[in-house]
């Protein structure tokens, strides 16, 4: 059989912000945003090989053999100087995993797991890896009581959705904005696919949890919150919501001059949303 | 004699020390003063080089390290020595304990065993409403912080759900007091879901309790039974510890030549010392002291013959990383299953030769290995099997690094997993952790919550606003804040416990 391979750019063995109890997560590699406020931007593009990070590691952990760049971890401590440098958001640290070893990897966390997600940059990219993966896990006597998540932007198309659902227990969505315009601005592409996922998913009772990133003065304006309550509202009061708040950790170019979300403004907007009839709104444990 | 004087006066006029504190301090002085137990030379030489260690308890053992009393005993026959009748009530059960903990010695001089809980007062609780349970344990949990305040006092509930496990529970994650430290002990065939899930809600709380696993405890003692003392100790009930000696792993690795050579001479060489020390120890006890003239085992709530010795060992991780620098190889202890590996033959080599080493007064003629973590501050050394601070890999790959060793270590591991804060907003993530760690046969599970003001050093509880406060204006009501450890000299002891504190919680 010729099972797809995924390009990730790690692997977490705990997690648990990743849906519910203590997940697996694999980010894969590549996303088809390209959020200006994004935490991990080096996990935005595929590697080209063009061979610039090779001389910025201090170890000696990259070598350029036969045209492609190849990461030695043994060698690697984790410095992150190449995705400094590396000029297309891409990462020489990823590496192919197949079907087989994540699930060799599953088996043998699983009495610490309550599933697996599948994160990114945007993991829905690899679609096919994730299709097989899960349907490989539910099918498997001793790893189908493991839930399978996705972590995804929504930008997936519904016939898409359709092919990976069955074998999928829950989907968490972010929404970046509900103006168009922003949306736009802030990932480069236009929300109605990323609306039209949530509606999708809720219908089909796949939705786990909708995420919305408070960024000061762009998506904490009333007008995005009143947007926010009645697009919650209309799905379902009790769906799980959770508020991020915009920090600096990790963010590139203009949006580190943007202020930081605020644990009090928050907090007020969450208290808000609750008034406004919602009953599962969550808000960071943390602002780092 | 003049110098002995003057360190008498300094501890007299120590503005940072509670009058109780200055006075356990010129205890422990004047015990010092006099002359050790007497040794061979070789041992008196590995005391001297701390490659063998006596945790600094005192020159002349006059009291067992830790004792366990059967408090059933007072509470169902009274006490004649206490002129106690046996209890009736709620109120009379909880009032005869309050009394009996302060008769109760250990090296602390506070009592490091409380009962458990649920099953001696669960009797008295006919008729006593949820509420009425509640304000009573409430005050009782105040009294214990207040007049004994001292984290290694540790109170056992469970394994069975019942109303007086939930209310202690419910009293300790509302107060987050430091003392008394708490152990659950949980048996899956017996432990409800609830009471489990109380005991994760409680530790995202207040890092408290902390969970034994009854089914790897269990078979390891008779049926009297055993309790969790101090620093997750699991000692026999009804007995206890008499001492508690351990071995500097990492100063074997630096005696030893190569893997083989640590394996087959100095590992054995020292083990042999350590028993000698120890033994030394446990007959000063048992032949001078007169301890066991004591009414705690005229009226039965303890019984000469079941007093273990711990056999402590710590600074595996810096042994395993010397041997494997001897060896030529890379990995690091915690980070590399071949240094892993090393580790469990380290463990299992010290677990054969306890089994085979015949001990005079102690329970059952054998020692208990013991993964020590009283002291933290051994010279950069980590505590027990821990893997070191800061370079802890994440929480399963460090239960799954760690848990070959817990089977080897009977009278207890002390381990301490560190999890970010976001696992508030996710319970079911700590429940199966602690479910994970237990199918692969941890003993016990600790865990601090990143951001909690009340976190575990070495195995005690402290608020680290105490030692903020401690820091800034000399003085702490805690003991435990002082102390740091049970170590022997006052100055030594108030430069570490503020230097734990930071070396623990730096880490990012
Ligand atoms: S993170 Fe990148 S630059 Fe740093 S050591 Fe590893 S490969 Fe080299
Ligand atoms: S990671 Fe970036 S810099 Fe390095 S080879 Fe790939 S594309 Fe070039």
């Amino acid at each position: 059989m010729n099972l797809p391979e995924a390009k990730v750019s790690k692997i977490l063995n705990f997690s648990c912000v990743d849906g519910p109890g203590n997940r697996l997560v694999l980010f894969l590699q590549g996303c088809n945003f390209a959020c200006l406020n994004c935490h991990n931007p080096h996990t935005m593009a595929l590697c080209n090989h063009c061979g610039d990070c090779v001389p910025a590691c201090p170890t000696g952990a990259l070598s350029m053999i036969g045209g492609r760049v190849v990461h030695d971890p043994t060698r690697c401590d984790e410095c992150d100087q190449c995705l400094e440098v590396c000029p297309i958001n891409s990462n020489p640290k990823v590496f192919q995993v197949t079907i087989g070893e994540v699930l060799e990897l599953v088996q043998r966390n699983k009495p610490f797991l309550n599933g697996i997600t599948v994160s990114g940059g945007e993991a829905t990219t690899q679609l096919k890896f994730i299709t097989a993966l899960f349907g490989v896990m539910k099918q498997s006597v001793s790893l189908r009581d493991l839930t399978c998540f996705i972590d995804s932007n929504g930008y997936l198309p519904e016939f898409a959705w359709r092919s990976v659902l069955p074998y999928t227990d829950g989907v968490m969505l972010d929404i970046k904005s509900f103006d168009c315009d922003l949306h736009c601005k802030l990932t480069g592409r236009t929300n109605e696919r990323v609306l039209a996922s949530a509606r999708f998913l809720h219908a089909e009772g796949k939705l786990h949890e909708l995420r919305y990133l408070l960024i000061p003065g762009m998506t904490d304006v009333p007008a995005e919150i009143d947007r926010l309550l009645d697009f919650v509202l209309d799905l379902s009061p009790g769906l799980n919501l959770r508020l991020n708040a915009f920090q600096h950790h990790g963010v590139r170019g203009e949006a580190q001059d943007w202020p930081a979300a605020e644990k009090d403004r928050v907090e007020e907007i969450a208290s808000q949303l609750r008034r406004g009839g919602l009953s599962n709104v969550t808000t960071p444990a943390v602002y780092i | 004699m003049q110098e002995l004087q003057a360190r008498f006066k300094t501890i007299t006029e120590d503005p940072s020390l509670s009058f109780s504190q200055k006075a356990r301090a010129l205890s422990l002085e004047a015990e010092n003063s006099l002359a050790y137990p007497e040794l061979d030379e070789d041992t008196a030489r590995a005391l001297e080089e701390r490659v063998i260690c006596d945790m600094y308890e005192g020159h002349a053992p006059f009291k067992p390290r830790y004792v366990m009393p059967d408090y059933s005993v007072v509470l169902k026959k009274g006490s004649e020595f206490l002129e106690l009748e046996p209890a009736q009530t709620l109120d009379e059960a909880i009032n005869s304990l309050m009394i009996a903990y302060h008769h109760v010695p250990s090296v602390t001089n506070m009592p490091v065993f409380l009962g458990h809980l649920d099953d001696l007062l669960l009797p008295y609780c006919d008729g006593v409403s949820e509420e009425a349970l509640y304000s009573k344990i409430k005050l009782f949990w105040r009294y214990l912080d207040r007049v004994l305040p001292d984290a290694f006092m540790h109170a056992n509930i469970g394994p069975s759900d019942n109303q007086v496990a939930r209310a202690i529970l419910k009293v300790d994650s509302e107060l987050k007091q430091v003392a008394p430290n708490l152990t659950f002990i949980w048996d899956p065939e017996v432990s409800s879901d609830e009471i489990f899930q109380m005991a994760c809600d409680s530790i995202i709380e207040c890092s408290k309790p902390h969970i034994a696993n009854h089914p790897v405890h269990q078979p390891i003692f008779d049926s009297a039974g055993y309790g969790i003392a101090s620093c997750y100790n699991a000692l026999p009930l009804c007995g206890g510890a008499s001492t508690l000696t351990r071995i500097n792993l990492y100063e074997v690795a630096k005696r030893s030549v190569s893997v083989e050579d640590f394996f087959q001479n100095v590992l054995p060489r020292y083990v042999d010392l350590n028993f000698r020390l120890t033994q030394v120890r446990v007959n000063h006890l048992f032949e001078k002291s007169r301890f066991f003239e004591s009414f705690l085992v005229k009226e039965g709530w303890i019984a000469k013959d079941r007093f273990t010795a711990m056999f402590g060992i710590f600074a595996m991780a810096e042994a395993v990383n010397e041997l494997q620098e001897k060896a030529g190889v890379a990995g690091r202890y915690g980070h590399d299953d071949a240094a892993n590996s090393l580790g469990h033959r380290i463990s299992a080599a010290l677990a054969e030769a306890v089994a085979s080493r015949e001990m005079e007064y102690v329970w059952r003629g054998r020692a208990m290995l013991h993964s020590q973590a009283g002291l933290s501050d051994d010279g950069g050394c980590t505590p027990g099997v821990r893997i070191p601070y800061g370079s802890e890999p994440d929480p399963v790959t460090h239960i799954q690094a760690l848990a070959g060793h817990h089977g080897y270590y009977t009278s207890g591991v002390s381990e301490i997993l560190t999890l970010d804060e976001t696992i508030r907003n996710n319970r079911e993530a700590l429940s199966q952790l602690v479910k994970g760690a237990f199918s692969l046969g941890f003993r016990e599970f600790s865990a601090n919550i990143s951001s909690n003001d009340l976190v575990r050093v070495t195995g005690y509880m402290v608020r680290l606003s105490d030692i903020q406060k401690f820091k800034e204006s000399g003085g702490s009501r805690i003991n435990t804040t002082v102390l740091g450890a049970e170590a022997s000299v006052t100055g030594a002891i108030l430069d570490r416990a503020p230097r734990v504190i930071a070396h623990e919680f730096t880490r990012g």
